[in-house]
C-alpha cells in the first residue's frame, strides 16, 4: 500500500526535510551524554538560520552564511554553556528564556535590519548548491536519496557516524559519557566537567547552526519567522526516543522524515493541509507513547531525573 | 571555576528581580542603540503608553489574557512541573466557546456560562491528557505538553477553515457570536473578563496559601520524592493540577472569543505570544501565584507600552519579547531561578 505513496522527489525532500533536525538531534544527544538537558535546539535552528541568511546576503556566498551561521549559533549558545554549568542555572529555564529570545531577537534583527516582517527573500541570499553525481542519479533509492543534496546533509550524515564513533570508540567518548554518566567520578578521575561540558554545548551549538543554514539556505533561500516551527522540538524527541544514542536519534529523524513526506503526500491526494501539517506531530506523539510502554519500569527514575 | 570561587563570585544581596529587569533594560537599551534607534525615546514611549492614566484600560485590556495564561504555567511550576502546551488548551477553550453559543439552543446570558464553563472542561481535559501520559507511561511532560498543542491547533484550523467556516469572508473564521451570549462589557474595551480574572487570580492564591492541596502543591515544588514519603499521591495530583492549569487556558480562550473577538478566528488567539509570556511572567516569581499575577501584569504593560513605542518611534515592538527573554535568563543563570530540588 505504501508502495504508491513513496515516490523518487518524496524520498528526495523527506532526506532534506531530515537534515536539520538530524544535526539538532546530534546537538542533543552530545549534550544529553554530558548531563545537559538541551531543548532550546528550536531557538538555536532559528538563529542560525537568521544568521545564514544574514551572511550570505552580506558575503554574497552561501559558504560565508554558512561560517556566519555557525559563529552565531556557537555565541547564542554560550548562553547555555555557562549558565547550565559554571552558573549552574536551571537547563530547562535557560532553555525555554533562549528559544523566545531566539523568536524576539531575529524578529527584532528582521525588521531593524532588513525593513521587513514576516518573510525577508532577496536576490541577494545565496542558497546551498546542489550536489549532483551523475553516475548515481539514474539508480532507485540510490540515486534519489543522494542526488541533488546540500553539502550539509552529505555533512549531517558523515557527522552522525563520527559523532558515534568518536562517543563510543574513542578515549574522548569514554570521558564525554564519564561525565554525563557520573560527574563526580569523572572528576576524580581528573577531568575537568565543566570544561568538557562548556566545550561540548558550543560544539553542539555549531551543528544546529549547520542545521539552520540548512533550514534558511538548503531548500529555500529565505527566512521567515519562526522558520524552525517545531524542528527542534521534534529534534529533543528525537533524542528521548533514541535514549541519547546518535544513531537511534537518527533513526527516529528518519521516521519524522518519512512522517512528513507522508503529510505531503496526503496534501497532494487532496487533504487539507492543516490536518496533514499534524501528522508529523501525531507520528512523533505515537512513537513516544510506544517507546514508553516498552520501558515503563525503568522511566520513572528519568523523570526525575530531567524534570 | 571551582565552588568556592563561585560563592565568593556572589553579588551583596540586592533583590533579584530589579536586578534582572536593570539588566534587561540596560542591554535592550544597548540593541536599540546598535540598531540605530534612540533608546531613550523607546523607553519613553512605553512608560506613557503602559502608564498614562488614558492608557490603564488597554493595558488591563491586555493583562486579562496575559496573566490568566500566567496562573496557567504558574500553577504546576509551584509543584515544580512545566506546562508548555498553553497554545494548544487556549485554542481548544477558544473554539469550544464560540461553537456553543453557534450551536445550541438557548438563552444568551445561560449560553455564555455553558460555553465559558464548556470551554474549561475541553482545555482542562486537553491538558490532563498529557498528565495521563506521565503518570500512565511515563512520557516527560514537559515535552507532551508542547507536541500536543500542534494537534490541537491544526485540528481547530481546519475546523473553522472547512466544515464551520463563516462563508461569507474571506477568512478561516467562524460566523459572529449572537449579541446575546456575549460577555458584558464594563467600560471602553474592558469586559466581564476582567472580574473573572481577578476572581481566578484570588482563588489560586487562596488555594495556594489556605488550602491542604495549595500546600502539598507547594511541598511537591520543593522536593517531590518528599513529598510522596508524606502521603501525597503524586499521580492525581498531577492530573488535578494539569486539570485546573487548562482549565485557566480555556477560560482565558473563552473571554478572548465571548468578550472582545465575538468569533473563533483561526490564528488569532496565538499571535500575541500570551502563552509564553505568562510562561516567562510565571518563571519570574517561580511560581508563586501573587508575584506571577504582578509579573504578568508588568509584562503586559511592557507589551502594551511596546504598541506605544513602535508607533511613536518605529522601533519594532518585539523589542518587549526580547527584553522578557533577557530579564529571565538573566534571573536563570544568576539566581537560579526555578532551580528544583534533585
Amino acid at each position: 500500500m505504501m508502495g504508491g505513496f513513496i515516490t523518487p522527489f518524496l524520498i528526495n525532500s523527506a532526506v532534506q526535510a531530515i537534515t536539520p533536525i538530524l544535526l539538532a538531534a546530534l546537538a542533543g544527544t552530545l549534550c544529553g551524554r554530558v548531563g545537559v538537558f538541551n531543548m532550546a535546539m528550536e531557538g538555536q535552528l532559528l538563529v542560525g538560520a537568521f544568521a545564514a541568511v544574514v551572511g550570505s546576503f552580506y558575503t554574497g556566498s552561501a559558504l560565508g552564511g554558512v561560517i556566519v551561521a555557525i559563529v552565531a549559533t556557537v555565541g547564542f549558545s554560550l548562553i547555555l554553556a555557562y549558565g547550565a554549568t559554571v552558573f549552574r542555572g536551571d537547563s530547562v529555564v535557560i532553555c525555554i528564556g533562549m528559544n523566545l529570545l531566539a523568536s524576539g531577537l531575529t524578529a527584532y534583527l528582521l525588521r531593524q535590519m532588513f525593513g521587513v516582517s514576516g518573510t525577508f527573500s532577496d536576490p541577494g541570499i545565496v542558497g546551498l548548491e546542489k550536489i549532483r553525481i551523475a553516475a548515481i542519479n539514474t539508480i532507485p533509492w540510490i540515486g534519489w536519496i543522494f542526488s541533488r543534496q546540500t553539502a550539509i546533509t552529505w555533512l549531517a550524515w558523515i557527522l552522525t557516524a563520527i559523532v558515534t564513533i568518536v562517543m563510543f570508540r574513542t578515549p574522548l567518548g569514554l570521558r564525554l559519557r564519564g561525565v554525563g554518566e557520573d560527574a563526580s567520578a569523572a572528576e576524580t578521575m581528573g577531568i575537568d566537567v565543566t570544561r568538557y561540558r562548556v566545550v561540548t554545548v558550543l560544539v553542539a551549538g555549531a551543528l544546529t547552526g549547520l542545521g539552520g543554514a540548512q533550514l534558511s539556505l538548503g531548500t529555500v533561500s529565505i527566512f521567515s519567522e519562526d522558520m524552525s516551527a517545531g524542528r527542534g522540538w521534534i529534534a529533543v524527541v528525537a533524542v528521548m526516543l533514541g535514549r541519547n544514542h546518535p544513531l537511534w536519534a537518527a533513526l527516529a529523524c528518519v521516521l519524522f522524515g518519512l512522517a512528513d513526506a507522508f503529510s505531503v503526500r496526503l496534501q497532494g491526494q487532496g487533504l487539507p493541509n492543516q490536518l496533514t501539517d499534524v501528522v508529523p506531530y501525531v507520528v512523533t506523539l505515537i512513537a513516544l507513547v510506544i517507546s514508553h510502554r516498552r520501558r515503563r519500569s525503568r522511566v520513572s527514575e528519568t523523570i526525575t531525573a530531567h524534570a | 571555576m571551582s565552588g568556592s570561587a563561585r560563592s565568593s563570585f556572589r553579588l551583596p544581596r540586592i533583590p533579584a528581580v530589579p536586578l534582572a529587569v536593570l539588566v534587561g533594560v540596560v542591554l535592550g537599551a544597548l540593541l536599540v542603540l546598535v540598531s540605530g534607534g534612540d533608546p531613550v525615546a523607546a523607553y519613553r514611549e512605553i512608560l506613557i503608553g503602559a502608564l498614562a492614566p488614558a492608557n490603564w484600560p488597554n493595558t488591563l485590556n491586555w493583562a486579562v489574557p496575559l496573566v490568566g495564561m500566567t496562573l496557567v504555567a504558574a500553577i504546576p511550576l509551584r509543584g515544580g512541573m512545566v506546562n508548555l502546551g498553553g497554545d494548544g488548551q487556549l485554542v481548544v477553550g477558544g473554539l469550544v466557546a464560540a461553537l456553543v453559543p453557534l450551536y445550541l439552543p438557548g438563552p444568551g446570558p445561560l449560553l455564555t456560562i455553558v460555553a465559558i464553563i464548556a470551554a474549561m472542561i475541553a482545555a482542562g481535559l486537553y491538558a490532563s491528557i498529557a498528565a495521563w501520559g506521565e503518570t500512565r507511561f511515563g512520557i516527560p511532560m514537559l515535552i507532551s505538553s508542547l507536541l500536543l498543542s500542534y494537534p490541537a491547533i491544526g485540528v481547530a484550523s481546519y475546523i473553522v477553515g472547512f466544515p464551520l467556516r463563516d462563508t461569507t469572508t474571506g477568512l478561516a473564521q467562524t460566523v459572529m457570536i449572537p449579541d446575546a451570549a456575549r460577555l458584558p462589557t464594563i467600560s471602553g474595551p474592558l469586559n466581564v473578563g476582567l472580574i473573572l480574572m481577578m476572581i481566578v487570580a484570588i482563588a489560586v492564591v487562596f488555594y495556594d496559601r489556605r488550602t491542604v492541596g495549595g500546600y502539598e502543591l507547594r511541598m511537591r515544588g520543593l522536593n517531590a520524592k518528599f513529598a510522596g514519603y508524606g502521603g501525597v499521591s503524586l499521580g492525581p495530583q498531577t492530573v488535578r493540577i494539569m486539570f485546573a492549569s487548562g482549565a485557566i487556558a480555556g477560560l482565558v480562550g473563552a473571554i478572548i472569543v465571548l468578550g472582545s473577538q465575538y468569533r473563533f478566528q483561526d490564528g488569532a488567539l496565538l499571535s500575541p505570544g500570551y502563552t509564553w509570556s505568562g510562561l516567562m511572567a510565571a518563571l519570574l516569581a517561580g511560581g508563586e501565584p501573587l508575584g506571577a499575577t504582578g509579573a504578568g501584569l508588568f509584562f503586559a504593560a511592557l507589551q502594551t507600552g511596546g504598541f506605544a513605542m513602535q508607533r511613536e518611534t518605529a522601533i519594532p515592538r518585539v523589542l518587549t519579547m526580547v527584553l522578557q527573554a533577557i530579564i529571565i535568563l538573566f534571573l536563570a543563570i544568576r539566581h537560579g531561578v526555578g532551580r528544583r530540588a534533585s
